[in-house]
């Protein structure tokens, strides 16, 4: 598998991904995000997580009007896989290649710690190495990822299975307290209509050596390696 | 020309900050406050004389970058 990590001016978590990407077997390209075109023969695009322009305007806003994002945009409704972390889904939200928006977190408060999340499926490239309903223990660091849509389609969502993870406690429930920022429907992450894009706030990268407390984000990793190699 | 661009959040989006502003005026004292909404205004200066053409260009600059529809409305106003 061929991955391409756009990198955009303020972020900063491009080589965690680097090298949770190389671990499960891809071949990793960065591609500046001034680019026109992604590299020849790229299957999944990472949008990492950081602080892209400052956050100026709105999170993910500019970043989200880049030039290489007509080439993400062209990817993705060629099928092709796209993955955004913490500020790349907020990118996806702003570029709308996902639905709905990140606000500032329910209590205002930047917050960074260990989170549990719930597997809502795992029949997606992204989610096979897991277990339906498994509750995976990652990282959150942000202070806008309190998703919020309107009703219909917080509705769509919902009806077509396209919430990827939601935020719950260790046993995998989805309880309020375990939704700290306050998103709708406590939603973590969500899929494109075909499932090929998937946004999510966490960070899987963080959790995938012993040496730092936990290994559970691997499995988003290698999904993508081994469902690639199926697929190809 | 002079424009002035004001985003401001749709009824029914909730404002947590708008809400801790409101909580903040209310501890410091000032008195009659009910509710804060925060927004944004943007003073930009248009490069054309042609209003019509100004509006447009305004309007475009909001559904494209200034605003995100969303969740948020905007108000174009001319000098």
């Amino acid at each position: 598998m061929n991955s391409a990590v756009i990198v955009f001016p303020g972020s900063n978590r491009e080589g965690d991904v680097v090298r949770a990407l190389k671990q499960a077997g891809s071949q990793v390209q960065k591609v500046w995000h001034a680019e026109t075109e992604l590299p020849a023969g790229t299957d999944l695009v990472v949008l990492p997580g950081g602080f892209s322009y400052g956050d100026y305007l709105r999170c993910g806003a500019i970043a989200g009007r880049a030039t290489v994002m007509d080439a993400v945009r062209a990817h993705a409704a060629r099928g092709g896989l796209v993955l955004g972390i913490c500020n790349g889904f907020q990118i996806l939200c702003e570029s709308g290649l996902l639905p709905g928006i990140l606000m500032r977190n329910a209590n205002l408060k930047f917050i960074c710690h260990r989170q549990f999340l719930r597997v809502e499926r795992n029949d997606t490239a992204f989610t096979r190495a897991y277990k339906q309903g498994q509750a995976i223990d990652v990282c959150v660091a942000h202070g806008e990822g309190n998703y919020t849509a309107d009703e219909e389609t917080l509705r769509r969502l919902e009806g077509e299975g396209l919430v990827a993870f939601r935020y719950s406690n260790g046993h995998g429930h989805v309880t309020a307290d375990a939704n700290r920022n306050g998103s709708m429907n406590s939603i973590a992450g969500i899929y494109s209509d075909k499932l090929n894009v998937l946004g999510m706030m966490p960070h899987p990268e963080n959790l995938i050596e012993d040496l730092v407390g936990g290994t559970d984000g691997r499995g988003l990793f290698e999904s993508l390696v081994t469902s690639f190699a199926k697929a190809a | 020309m002079k424009a002035r661009v004001t985003v401001t959040l749709k009824n029914g989006v909730l404002d947590p900050q708008g809400k801790a502003i409101e909580g903040a005026l209310k501890s410091l004292g000032v008195e009659g406050i009910a509710n804060v909404r925060q927004g944004k205004v943007f003073d930009i200066e248009v490069d054309t004389p042609d209003k019509a053409q100004a509006e447009a260009s305004l309007k475009a600059a909001c559904e494209k970058l200034l605003a995100n529809t969303v969740i948020e409305n905007y108000r174009v106003e001319i000098a």
